[in-house]
């Protein structure tokens, strides 16, 4: 009896689809459906395409020494990694294509070095790539970026775009934000869980004081996504392998033509006064243990 | 108007700590630009209870209308740039709580600005703000200024002023009713709910030995326990080990965990970022185990030892043992 479910289900794919049967089309057509007709019929929900913006950051541990001009850090000797809390969002969105299909695009404002941190999102399973080349990234204040990032975006017509919470360098926290007004869609911030509606997505969001809060919102939608709310992935050998043939179609920045007149410029970078005299316990670890001890037994009286 | 319009924040009728010290954050900004501060609060029909009129202020604007009575972006927005474009401020102050940064960028955004979030000091250069934030989790500060046609955005980390600074006075209020229509309004709210009670109340304790990401592995924590044992404290973390599952969220110290101030506070391979030092730097004593001499967690320790904890930590149990008996 297989082949007679076998066929009815053929059939339903058909229709489906769209694709009447009369035009006898063989099965293996399917392949160059739309994705979105083939997820369906595969049963998998509406497949949705994601956004990820990424951002490329000095790694967490860098010792950080002011360039000559005191305006910014010198790059020279650093290692870069992709800003922590967006990896948190390229997983979100790994996980939510996982489950409903779709397609996973990166997208990455910075200069060449940048190109890096996009071919490890490729490698951890974003299907391809838009890298906004901006050489010089102190030129652009948050608005210029998100005008820029919403304008390399716009004609993709996304479903959802996420974003990390904040950037580990800058530390704004808003390009998720404003590229929504700019694109018209309705945003949600800080979200710990995405559940995937049809035509809509509900979203648990992170209030103060340990309150959570679901909120719906219809698709398109924006969502910065908190940090730490699932386990990050590592790439695979092969994810590897496979991200050196994935697309990242690279437009400069300059060429976007969106307005950077700036809204708010750095004007000295400094390293920060101690707000208190900090007593540096010296020598090897025994000896400062029992120093420490002595200031916690007779200065702070706790022991 | 020019001068300072100061947004302050609400929930169920309670002002939060962090309007009031923005609040003494516009004052001395409209006073070293030889200007005048205004206040609004936004909400529904609980924005009755609130009263900002006791403060030194030019004048309160009540921002009421039922679509606010749940907190929405699109609804905030909108209600907020209708005030903002009546009342026309140089600058606008915002706290920079949760709520802030859900909706203060997409209401910048709408005046072609760009908000300069999580100040941590404002002061009057040659007639301007020079606006302070932190670069790098804290690493580096940063200056700023806004640039472009007014109104300028900014919002005040917690802590940066001081409530107790808000000066007194009498300031006329008067309500602003938005025009807003439901239809323009896209998230559907459901109601806010607080998971699990806590069953430690880290608030309480004396001592508090908390634990970062440099202990690497969920495997490692027995040895900053027994610390915290030794000592007779409780046993904190910051969110990363909270997140990975390696100790309960309960445990957790920040602005999204809780907030103590111990007579001692002990952390180890802790960094600094600053949500967690948001949540502990009231404490009377700080202690820091660090092994890079330039985390932040260092310029709000009294205490810092610069090395490996694996090695400093079971050293210091075993002192404090030898004490305790």
């Amino acid at each position: 009896m297989s082949w007679v479910w076998k066929l009815l289900k053929g059939l339903t794919r058909f229709r489906v689809t769209g694709v009447s049967a009369a035009e006898g089309l063989p099965p293996v057509q399917a392949k160059g459906m739309h994705y979105k007709a083939r997820l369906q019929e595969n049963g998998c929900g509406q497949p949705m395409k994601i956004i990820v913006c990424i951002k490329q950051v000095p790694v967490r541990d860098s010792q950080l020494r002011l360039d000559g001009g005191g305006r910014w850090i010198q790059e020279t000797d650093l290692s870069f990694e992709i800003n922590e809390p967006d990896a948190y969002a390229l997983e979100e969105a790994l996980q939510l294509k996982e489950k409903h299909g779709g397609e996973v695009i990166a997208l990455c404002a910075g200069p060449e070095r940048a190109t890096q941190s996009i071919r490890e999102a490729l490698a951890k399973g974003a299907d391809r790539a838009i890298h906004v080349r901006e050489d010089n990234p102190g030129v652009l204040d948050t608005l210029s970026l998100a005008r820029a990032l919403a304008k390399a975006v716009e004609a993709e017509k996304p479903d959802l775009i996420l974003t990390g919470l904040q950037s580990d360098d800058l530390g704004y926290g808003q390009t998720g934000v404003v590229m929504a007004e700019l694109l018209g869609m309705p945003h949600a911030t800080i979200i710990m869980e995405v559940e995937k509606q049809d035509g809509s997505i509900r979203v648990k969001r992170e209030l103060e004081n340990g309150w959570f809060q679901w909120i719906t919102l219809p698709l398109p939608a924006v969502l910065a996504i908190q940090s730490g709310i699932r386990k990050l992935r590592y790439a695979t050998l092969m994810g590897i392998k496979r991200a050196k043939t994935k697309e990242i179609r690279t437009v400069m920045a300059a060429e976007l033509a969106v307005d950077t007149k700036p809204a708010a410029v750095i004007e000295r970078v400094y390293m920060p006064r101690r707000e208190k005299h900090t007593q540096i316990l010296q020598g090897a670890p025994k000896q400062a243990a029992q120093e420490l001890v002595e200031k916690l037994r007779f200065e702070v009286r706790v022991i | 108007m020019s001068g300072v319009l100061v947004i302050t924040e609400q929930r169920a009728g309670e002002l939060n700590r962090m309007s009031l010290e923005t609040i003494a954050a516009g004052q001395q900004l409209a006073r070293d630009l030889g200007t005048t501060a205004a206040a609004a609060v936004a909400g529904g029909s609980e924005t009755d209870k609130i009263d900002l009129t006791s403060f030194k202020l030019d004048r309160v604007y009540v921002v009421r209308h039922d679509l606010l009575a749940n907190y929405i972006a699109d609804a905030f927005t909108a209600a907020l740039e209708q005030l903002i474009r009546k009342v026309a401020p140089d600058y606008v102050l915002f706290p920079h709580t949760y709520q802030v940064r859900d909706y203060a960028p997409k209401l910048a955004t709408r005046f072609n600005q760009a908000l300069i979030s999580d100040c941590i000091a404002l002061r009057v250069e040659n007639g301007a703000p020079v606006f302070a934030r932190q670069l790098f989790q804290g690493k580096l500060n940063a200056d700023g200024r806004a640039e472009g046609a007014a109104p300028h955005f900014a919002s005040v980390q917690a802590g940066a002023f001081r409530a107790e600074q808000a000066e007194a006075g009498v300031a006329q209020s008067e309500v602003f009713t938005p025009q807003l229509d439901a239809g323009a309004v896209r998230a559907k709210p459901e109601a806010p709910f607080r998971e699990a009670a806590r069953a430690i109340d880290l608030s309480a304790a004396d001592i508090i030995v908390s634990v970062g990401r440099g202990i690497r592995e969920k495997d490692n924590i027995p040895l900053v326990e027994q610390l915290a044992q030794a000592l007779g404290g409780e046993l904190a973390a910051s969110r990363p080990i909270c997140d990975s599952g390696w100790l309960p969220m309960e445990r957790q110290v920040g602005s999204s965990g809780q907030t103590v101030s111990p007579k001692v506070y002990i952390a180890v391979g802790i960094s600094g970022a600053i949500q967690h030092l948001v949540g502990m730097k009231g404490s009377k004593a700080i202690v820091a185990i660090n092994k890079d001499a330039d985390a932040p967690i260092f310029e709000v320790a009294d205490y810092g030892i610069v090395g490996d904890l694996f090695e400093i930590v079971p050293a210091l149990t075993e002192a404090v043992k030898k004490i305790r008996g």
